[in-house]
């Protein structure tokens, strides 16, 4: 568990504060390599940001899979005619 | 895929098929994020109807090669912000600031004391139902609801998500970011109606 003193504190590989303000930039795997690699020593020597990391991570996938639809037959139906013959029957 | 390739051969059959085909794939994805975005099922269906005609339409202008995926999410996005937005109250925007990093995590993470291992906190997270997560997903002001999802649910890149919405990287990722923040409290406030074992005051009840 993550306390607020951790979150100001820094760790002995790098800052806290910083891999918390980015980890959802590394989780998209949006940082530059530089920032990627700061991270990623920091989170091999931090275990409570490690452990917020792969909460985060674990959130991320259980969003992607609790939001997923089926398209409903008849709308299927509709959808193969209109790619088929380019207009809404 | 080397018949399809001779870009010149637009709109012969045998490119309409192939398109027709590819673009099927992406029907379950693009409903869903219909449903996400109109937020119920009617306007869904007229939303993707409207989107794979005018893919049909405007199929002579996509380029072999790049992204039918985030071409097909531009139309519907586009057509959604065009003809929908207007029905739609102006969001609510208050209160989205000051949501703090890991608001959702540090709701769960303080079981028994500050002892929770993270097995405790991955249970809460399998406790969400499919309809508490697209409920939160739903209940975001629609800029941020349409970046978490084309992000967090479809995967897009900063890069990709900015060409389909039309707005700058930089407003990509503040949108992300405080969309992201708004979701994680409407998950908190969703597991804290329903009983999840989440407390507002950092606290995981058993049951």
């Amino acid at each position: 568990m993550m306390d607020e003193s951790h979150a100001t504190s820094s760790g002995s590989g790098g800052d806290c504060q910083e891999t918390i303000a980015r980890l959802y930039t590394f989780l998209d795997g949006e940082l530059t390599q530089d920032r990627k690699n700061r991270i990623r020593r920091h989170l091999d020597e931090c275990s409570p940001c490690l452990e917020a990391y792969e909460f985060e991570s674990e959130l991320r996938t259980m969003i992607a899979s609790k939001s997923k639809d089926r398209c409903p037959d008849e709308l299927r139906a509709k959808v193969a005619a209109i790619l088929r013959y380019g207009k809404i029957l | 895929m080397a018949v399809s390739s001779i870009s010149a051969t637009f709109g012969c059959v045998a490119d309409q098929e192939k398109f027709a085909e590819q673009a099927g794939e992406y029907m379950d994805a693009l409903y869903g994020a219909a449903l996400r975005m109109t937020r119920n099922a009617a306007d869904a269906e007229d939303l993707l109807q409207e989107t794979f005609l005018k893919a049909y339409r405007g199929f002579g202008t996509f380029q072999e090669g790049t992204n039918l995926k985030a071409w097909l999410y531009r139309i519907l996005t586009n057509t959604f912000i065009n003809a929908y937005r207007a029905k739609q109250r102006r969001p609510d925007e208050s209160g989205l600031d000051d949501i703090e990093d890991l608001y959702l995590y540090r709701r769960i993470g303080a079981l028994e004391g500050g002892t929770a291992g993270k097995s405790a906190e991955e249970e809460v997270l399998e406790r969400f139902t499919d309809t508490d997560v697209k409920e939160a997903i739903e209940s975001l002001p629609e800029q941020f609801r349409i970046a978490v999802l084309l992000s967090d649910v479809e995967g897009f890149s900063y890069k990709e998500i900015s060409d389909i919405v039309g707005v700058p990287l930089g407003t990509v990722m503040s949108r992300l970011h405080r969309g992201r923040r708004a979701l994680q409290k409407a998950l908190v406030e969703v597991g804290m109606r329903r009983g999840l074992g989440i407390g507002d005051d950092g606290r995981v009840s058993r049951n």
